[in-house]
């Protein structure tokens, strides 16, 4: 069963007023548990919105949102216990440390779940270890830490409260590319150790596909395509027209096709890339 | 060419929180000439103190140690700050704690406002501003109603309406989508070209970079490299130990003469990429 779904799920903004706009328009959609997806797309294709949806900080217009089957906006449904479970993570978190000590900080969530001393320490020390935050970082003042070493804690603060969605919205922005890096590998570490489903907002693609299973492109409102990073960068031109930039690496490769050197797979890391065109080059040389 | 800003031997050190602490020294003696009509991009990695280097450009902060000179006028010398200011603008990386008005004619208005500009001249100025920056057309609306990209060109045209001889640029792609980067990118580049002005762009973006003319890294507070792009970029090994990056285009090459064959390293766009592989191919069919 998949862990979390949309039905006809639609937002709008300021109905009734001249500014009325439609943010998420009619989605299905359905997440495997267990699941690394990057959504993408546009600024204003709706992306925030339907991530606010997801963990019941919006209600939708009309349509629901399904967890394990059952409608979070439903009567029966603890509302705060689906906050537990879908953890959200904002654009800038940073801007949301307020504890005195990082590790407090980290300690929030875990404490609002009513959990004991005992867990709430070992969840904020994994977490910390996760995100590569030390001991000694932990009795600092959030303020005393490097934008990136901010960003972590803020990460680490949802991390901790063990939710099975961890949902990031834009978690690498305006970070330099061995931040972005750092983050990006221990959220897949996070995700392999856990199992837990990421939903991964992003502008680059060259993040994106590198570490998703899938990928959730979303224009104007409307789910494009959710497919695997194969299967949606087949679909480049589709993807160019919407404002979407294909990585660079992708664009290369298909401009080789053009010249008559074609692989058959979509090719979207470096790496692979390089081994490709290597096992192309020394399959030829016997005939040189 | 002439030189528009002096960086001579620039130390700065952050002041100490209190009296335990020692005050951080962010710039460890940093000497640049950046010419008139140039296009500069600064790379490094969070902390390397490049943003506090641009805000030395125009005397937002003023160095510990060393002078910056702009045009001639040393930024220390409070006479001339408000030459220093209208000469070198800043575009910062969130454009919404830049734009100030409801209208966006307005906004581009605000500095010629508070310089006294003549109404006549202002209206000529912003118009010719806003067509720079190709926002013309949206003078009437309201700033909320516009995306990231075209709220940055805003920004932008609110800097060009001063006139200045040299654009800062403070990562001002950081929050937009693709589209938005590009939309910047061009105006970045089209002001340069067309109207001559100086542009020093701090940027985490590597594809940026290989668009300049000249690439300057920042390292702990010291001028690492300072060269065209195509130098800069070929130390794969460097960068990445830095904590930067290269294009893929040059990480892909690069992947391919480690392996042995015989590839230009100065390679940064894909075009180029793409020609060298095709020409490699042909060679060996």
């Amino acid at each position: 069963m998949p862990i979390l779904e949309a039905k006809n799920l639609t937002y709008t903004y300021s109905i009734g007023s001249p500014f009325e706009k439609t943010a998420v328009d009619h989605i299905d959609l359905s997440i495997a548990e267990g699941e690394f997806v990057g959504v993408i797309g546009h600024t204003g294709s709706g992306k925030s919105t339907l991530m606010q949806m997801m963990n019941g900080l919006l209600q939708p217009t009309s349509g629901q949102i399904l967890l394990d089957g059952c409608d979070i906006w439903d009567k029966k449904t603890d509302r705060r216990n689906i906050r537990f479970q879908v953890g959200l993570v904002f654009q800038y978190p940073e801007y949301q440390l307020f504890e005195e000590t990082v590790y407090q900080d980290i300690a929030f969530g875990p404490k609002n779940m009513k959990l004991s001393e005992a867990e709430i320490d070992r969840r904020v020390r994994e977490t910390a270890e996760a995100v590569g935050l030390t001991e000694e970082q932990l009795k600092k003042a959030p303020y005393a830490l490097s934008g990136g070493q901010k960003r972590r804690a803020a990460i680490a603060g949802v991390m901790a409260m063990e939710p099975r969605v961890l949902i990031l919205d834009e978690p690498t922005a305006g970070l330099d590319p061995k931040g972005r890096t750092k983050i990006l590998t221990q959220l897949q570490a996070f995700h392999k150790r856990t199992g837990c489903t990421i939903l991964l907002v992003s502008h680059s693609m060259e993040d994106v596909a590198r570490y998703a299973s899938k990928l959730l492109v979303l224009s104007q409102a409307k789910v494009v395509c959710y497919d695997t990073p194969t299967g949606v960068f087949a679909q480049s031109q589709s993807l160019e027209s919407m404002g979407l930039a294909l990585p660079q690496i992708t664009r290369i490769f298909k401009q080789l096709a053009e010249k008559g050197i074609s692989f058959e797979d979509e090719v979207y890391t470096v790496k692979y890339g390089a081994e490709l065109l290597k096992t192309r080059l020394e399959g030829r040389n016997p005939e040189c | 060419m002439e030189s528009l800003i002096s960086i001579r031997d620039v130390r700065f050190a952050y002041a100490a929180g209190d009296e335990t602490e020692q005050p951080t020294e962010v710039l460890k003696g940093i000497s640049l000439e950046i010419q008139k009509g140039e296009l500069v991009a600064v790379l490094g990695h969070n902390g390397s103190g490049k943003s506090t280097l641009a805000k030395l450009l125009n005397a937002i902060l003023l160095p510990t140690s060393g002078s910056v000179q702009v045009d001639g006028m040393d930024t220390t010398d409070e006479a001339r700050l408000f030459d220093i200011r209208q000469r070198v603008g800043m575009v910062f990386q969130n454009p919404d704690n830049q734009i100030v008005a409801t209208i966006v004619e307005e906004d581009v208005a605000f500095a010629l406002e508070n310089m006294g500009v003549d109404p006549d001249e202002m209206r000529e100025r912003v118009d010719e501003a806003l067509k720079a920056v190709k926002m013309y057309d949206f003078r009437e609306h309201a700033p909320h109603q516009l995306s990231g990209g075209q709220k940055q060109r805003v920004a932008i045209a609110g800097i060009i309406a001063m006139r200045p001889d040299c654009i800062v640029l403070d990562e001002p792609t950081a929050m937009l989508d693709p589209q938005g980067r590009r939309e910047v990118m061009k105006t970045i580049k089209r002001l340069n070209r067309d109207y001559g002005i100086t542009v020093i762009l701090i940027t985490h973006e590597m594809d940026e970079a290989a668009q300049c003319q000249r690439v300057v890294v920042i390292d702990h507070g010291m001028v690492r490299m300072d060269d065209v792009p195509e130098k800069v970029f070929s130390k794969v090994g460097e960068m990445k130990q830095i904590g930067l990056d290269v294009p893929q285009a040059t990480e892909l090459i690069h992947m391919l003469r480690e392996a042995g064959y015989p590839l230009d390293p100065e390679i940064i766009t894909e075009e180029a990429c793409v020609d060298a592989l095709t020409e490699l191919f042909s060679q060996k069919s």
